[in-house]
């Protein structure tokens, strides 16, 4: 698997009376940190691109073809959000198969996959535990160990670290980081820390009021050339 | 997302199929009417004022005496999170809800009846030889033997949601108890107080088993024993009509005031745990309570213990011999059973439809009709209970001369149907808390259509759907009202034999299926509190 280009020319959407537009253009590979403060279409933007929202209008391009009108399956496209990412009634090991059959009808080589992934992840030997069983950072492990499976070229992250703490954040991160560097898929990641965005991502996407007002490399964004407005946010 | 959803569409299915049971109904009504109008419009008589009057008042009375006593009892058993009784009392409180109208009523009349285990002492009381409970006050005795519990539990959960804090509060700022119930209780009970005693008015006025036993005569008839009267007994469809037209209309108008009121009309078969309130009643009040709490539970435990010990009187050996018991049994439990299918697939398909559809719809778009139709449609069948039900497709199939060996089919469809509220009520909270938590993952996956309710739905509803199967199960079990329009020798049920047996006086068989029925519907509800407890 490698990364894919991801484009969104003129994407409308409006929540509530707040109406937003993104423009947002994202070279294959790279790991973009979504910044801005709350209410301000995080979110949005990443669930237009899973498929969970549907623009009014605009293009959501992927590797040059446009997703928009694709059911959230059908995208090239894995995601993981904050919680919920598990099937409570579910052990690790189908947690992670479904990934590969929404049936759960897996053969020899599925099996093989899933337990490389697992490994991978560090869950090896907890295959069968449920979910309860497991620690909020073990939880997230098998949400990526999904995501191995799945192989998709883009992978969305809302915020799913957040609830962890700061030692064992920064351990994700690492191995988030690690499989990139494995197997190079985009990565789109919404963030309130400055310094997860400063640590894995090469651009900061900033979001304001609907809109992608500023899109820069890490490097420039959390130098003093950064753009004002996103200063004040992060209190630089 | 724009692909029409499978939910939907099984959810339009079932809204059909209530559809067509409500609107058969209705058709046979207005038939007949249209048939004899001047006979339906001259039966808007002396006798149908007299019988709605009788039906109103002693609905109010019913409510009236339910109502103040469990708002008592509520009070003590929420003061008293310790005594000795309280989980006794709960538990007890909890089995009127599943028992049978007319197991009820049976054991009601082995403890007051003519020949009751009461009787020898109350002709010493009264000085007159006893003549046994019959007419109102039998009605009302059975009514608050049914809606003291109910009641109680409902204003019990009203009681436990004023927070531990406040309690805590009440203690620390020294609040006596009449303070305490001015400042801390009342609020929250006057709050449930209209839902509560309006539902418990509605079911009273729909009461239909309770009145064809322990009534009497035309004095003391409702409605609905009326219309079953006068279709089963009078021959007199124009009548039938009438009394059916006014019925929809009384209902229509209780039910249409119980929703600006608020009220939760499918009751509640919850349980309230212990209350972590701190005991903090004085010397007085402390007797106080124990007493209205005893009396309560001796009051509910009197009936219960009738039916138990006037059952064990009976010659359980040759009832257990006979065929007719045999046949019965089998006819009932299956027709419970399919009852109980056909309402949780019923119920399920409208749940999962309306989810759907407020999945779909912008977050602050009001909803469709037909959204709000997949969400309150089920409620609408308490308009119609199911004599009226019954009562239209008895008319409407009069003609084909078919309308007994269409009793398995009413029975099963309309027990169904009846059930509605209550399983709904159990299935909807668990398929919308799963769906909150599964439907993105679901979408992003690509799980869907039958893999998705093989290997995510099925799984979080599985206990909620054992829980509305065992309750329409008891419902439709200890049902008289539709089998007692369409039974026949071909068709008993088990309620429908023991009516039989008490028509011709063998009061000893009769006690002896009450408690044989009984103690299936315990069973079937003692399943639901185990489903309900493991989950």
């Amino acid at each position: 698997m490698s990364g894919a280009a991801l484009r969104m020319e003129d994407v409308a959407f409006s929540y509530g009376d707040m109406a937003m537009s993104f423009d947002l253009a994202v070279e294959p590979s790279s790991i973009v940190a979504v910044m801005g403060p709350s209410g301000s279409g995080k979110s949005t933007l990443l669930n237009l691109v899973a498929g969970f929202e549907t623009p009014a209008s605009g293009r959501i391009m992927i590797d040059g073809a446009d997703v928009a009108r694709r059911a959230p399956a059908e995208r090239p496209v894995s995601m993981i959000f904050q919680e919920n990412n598990l099937f409570a009634h579910l052990d690790v090991e189908k947690n992670v198969g479904l990934g590969r059959s929404p049936a759960l009808r897996l053969d020899a080589p599925d099996r093989a996959e899933i337990a490389s992934a697992l490994a991978r992840t560090g869950l090896a030997g907890k295959e069968h535990r449920l979910p309860a069983e497991l620690s909020g950072g073990e939880r997230q492990r098998v949400a990526l160990s999904r995501v191995l499976v799945r192989d998709r070229p883009i992978l969305l992250l809302d915020e799913p670290f957040a609830s962890l703490g700061p030692a064992l954040r920064r351990e994700m991160l690492e191995l988030v980081r690690d499989l990139h560097g494995e197997r190079g898929m985009t990565i789109l990641m919404v963030t309130h820390h400055p310094d997860d965005a400063a640590a894995l991502a090469d651009h900061v996407a900033f979001i304001e009021q609907g809109r992608v007002s500023a899109l820069a490399p890490s490097s420039v964004m959390f130098s003093r050339d950064a753009p004002a407005a996103f200063s004040a946010y992060i209190g630089a | 997302m724009s692909r029409p959803d499978r939910r939907v569409i099984a959810g339009v299915a079932g809204l059909g199929a209530v559809g067509i049971l409500i609107g058969g109904a209705f058709a046979g009504l207005l038939g007949e009417a249209v048939n004899d109008w001047s006979g339906a419009v001259s039966a808007f008589d002396t006798y149908m004022l007299r019988v709605t009057r009788f039906t109103l008042w002693q609905a109010a009375l019913s409510t009236l005496l339910s109502v103040v006593p469990a708002l008592l009892v509520a009070r003590a058993l929420a003061r008293h999170p310790h005594f000795a009784g309280r989980a006794l009392i709960l538990r007890l409180f909890a089995l009127p809800l599943a028992l049978p109208a007319i197991v009820a009523a049976l054991g009601i009349l082995a403890l007051l009846g003519r020949a009751g285990l009461f009787a020898d002492v109350l002709t010493a009381v009264t000085g007159t030889r006893w003549q046994g409970i019959y007419g109102l006050s039998g009605i009302l005795v059975a009514h608050v033997f049914f809606n003291l519990p109910l009641a109680t539990r409902l204003f019990l959960h009203a009681l436990e949601t004023v927070p531990t804090d406040q309690r805590r509060l009440a203690a620390q700022l020294g609040m006596g108890a009449r303070a305490s119930f001015r400042f801390v209780e009342w609020p929250v009970l006057r709050a449930a107080l209209p839902g509560v005693a309006g539902l418990v008015f509605m079911l009273c006025v729909t009461s239909f088993t309770i009145v064809l036993t322990l009534g009497g005569g035309p004095r003391a008839t409702t409605l609905e024993v009326a219309i079953y009267q006068a279709l089963r007994f009078d021959f007199d469809p124009a009548r039938a009509v009438a009394l059916t037209g006014a019925q929809i209309v009384l209902t229509a108008i209780v039910v249409a005031l119980l929703m600006r009121l608020g009220a939760n009309m499918a009751g509640d078969a919850n349980l309230p745990v212990a209350s972590r309130a701190p005991a903090v009643a004085g010397r007085a009040e402390r007797i106080l309570n124990s007493t209205v709490m005893l009396v309560a539970l001796l009051f509910v435990a009197g009936p219960l213990a009738a039916i138990v010990i006037s059952g064990l009187q009976a010659d359980l050996a040759r009832l257990a011999a006979d065929p007719a018991v045999h046949a019965a049994t089998a006819t009932s439990l299956v027709l419970a059973l399919l009852a109980g299918l056909l309402c949780v697939l019923l119920s399920l398909s409208l749940t999962m439809a309306r989810r759907a559809m407020e999945l779909k719809r912008p977050r602050n778009a009001a909803p469709s009709l037909l959204e709000r139709m997949l969400d309150t449609g089920a409620g609408f069948v308490l308009v119609v209970p199911p004599i009226v039900v019954g009562a239209g497709w008895f008319m409407l199939l009069r003609q084909t001369g078919q309308v007994f060996a269409i009793a398995p089919v009413m029975v099963v469809t309309v027990n169904a149907v009846m059930a509605m509220p209550f399983a709904i009520r159990a299935l909807r909270p668990a398929y919308d808390a799963a769906s909150a938590r599964h439907e993105k993952l679901c979408a992003s996956l690509g799980i869907s259509g039958i893999n998705r309710f093989r290997l995510v739905d099925w799984p979080s509803i599985r206990r909620p759907l054992c829980t509305a199967l065992a309750f329409a199960m008891a419902l439709s079990l200890g049902d008289l009202g539709v089998i007692a329009l369409f039974g026949s020798d071909a068709v008993q049920t088990l309620p429908y034999l023991l009516l039989a047996r008490m028509g011709s006086y063998r009061t000893a068989d009769a006690a002896g299926l009450a408690l044989f029925l009984g103690i299936i519907c315990l069973m079937l509800m003692m399943l639901v509190d185990r489903t309900r407890s493991r989950t």
